[in-house]
């Protein structure tokens, strides 16, 4: 799931409290839905649970007490492979895309390559879409299949042009 | 390279003025492989298809077809190969406007001297392939983006190359004229067992291929299988 891997990314950048992981959650991802707390203190249940997290004190700025989470290295090996796979590409999911690429921008790995073999991905699954197209006769279904080849078209847009972004940022520093 | 190697391209570097438009550019198609050639505009990837066609030798690298090496052979030699051999498809037909379009596509086969009027039977059976047989007679400036296209697939294949060199085939077309041609030149190049090597912006083009190469600055990197 998502946001168990953003809250994991965000941690990796040093130990916070779920009330600062909600607003550096906010700012980064300024284009997706603002994180409830309720959201984030689950989160952070399941990933403390699971060993992917831990407790690392408590932080008291004038405010009410707040415990401090820091990642753990079975949460860091589990960031690492979510940044080092592929997704699968879904129908719409994009977003799943962005949140990846801008968490592996943040922590210095890797992205193009990330984008690289998510192309290749996409490529795969546009092959298979377009010869089923090519073997349906039936106009609904090849309009049906138009739909779900432009969105994925779409998507390989999105990947070049970040890949080209993140290509001439990293050519210039 | 070994003996299933059909085309080797290694190290070319071509400037154009003190502009650099490939700077070490390789590839290798095998036998009726179906290759997908991406980059940016400028990245260089027309003037390595140009290399490939041997219509442009590069300053440095070479190429190869069929182990022969292009540098090796005059520009006449060149050109005899690539009408035998090989067939140019490029984004807007590039049809010649003063002739009809059965005559285009029956050029290729008369400059090899071809007999006129077996040249103009296998030239029509190509047209009617394509499904564009009813256009025979028509001019180029009479005909639409598509139709065009076909005629110039018709006048790729024609002399039944073993090799299809395109540069953005579909470039011109909207979604369903592209894939239509596109279309086409697969189950054209298929049918006369070529290999097809196609310059592209368009992600369903590049999906219908065995593999894709990128340009970047004028330098390849395999972007992987995609089978």
């Amino acid at each position: 799931m998502a946001l168990n891997h953003v809250v994991l990314g965000l941690l990796a950048e040093g130990p916070q409290h779920g009330y600062d992981l909600k607003r550096a959650h906010d700012v980064r991802f300024a284009a997706a839905r603002p994180l409830a707390f309720g959201q984030v203190y689950a989160t952070l249940g399941r990933l403390e649970r699971d060993g992917f997290v831990e407790r690392v004190g408590t932080d008291q700025d004038q405010g009410p007490e707040r415990v401090v989470f820091a990642l753990t290295e079975a949460g860091r090996r589990v960031l690492d492979e979510w940044l080092a796979d592929p997704e699968e590409p879904h129908r719409y999911a994009a977003d799943e895309l962005v949140r990846k690429t801008v968490t592996a921008l943040a922590l210095g790995a890797d992205a193009s390559r990330f984008l690289r073999t998510q192309r290749v991905a996409h490529l795969e699954v546009m092959r298979l879409l377009l010869a089923e197209q090519d073997a349906v006769t039936d106009v609904a279904h090849r309009i049906a299949l138009d739909h779900t080849i432009a969105h994925l078209d779409a998507d390989l847009r999105w990947l070049e042009s970040a890949h080209d972004r993140v290509t001439a940022e990293r050519n210039a520093s | 390279m070994n003996s299933t190697t059909l085309l080797h391209a290694t190290g070319l570097q071509k400037s154009f003025g003190r502009t650099p438009a490939l700077r070490g550019a390789s590839l290798t198609v095998g036998p009726r492989e179906r290759v997908a050639v991406r980059g940016r505009s400028g990245s260089g990837k027309s003037t390595l298809l140009l290399c490939l066609a041997g219509v442009l030798l590069p300053d440095a690298g070479g190429v190869t077809y069929l182990g022969r090496r292009y540098d090796a052979m005059t520009a006449d030699e060149r050109a005899r190969l690539r009408r035998r051999e090989m067939g140019l498809v490029l984004q807007h037909g590039q049809l010649v406007p003063e002739l009809t379009v059965l005559e285009n596509v029956a050029l290729p086969l008369l400059l090899e001297k071809v007999e006129r009027s077996s040249a103009a039977l296998l030239a029509h059976e190509w047209l009617a392939r394509l499904g564009v047989a009813e256009l025979a007679d028509a001019r180029p400036a009479e005909i639409s983006g598509g139709q065009a296209q076909r005629a110039a697939i018709a006048r790729a294949l024609v002399t039944g190359p073993q090799l299809v060199l395109a540069d953005e085939p579909t470039g011109s077309l909207d979604t369903v004229g592209a894939d239509e041609v596109m279309a086409v030149l697969l189950e054209a190049t298929r049918s006369c067992d070529a290999a097809l090597v196609v310059v592209t912006h368009d992600n369903r083009v590049a999906a219908r291929m065995d593999r894709e190469v990128s340009v970047e600055d004028g330098s390849t990197e395999p972007a992987g299988a995609l089978r």
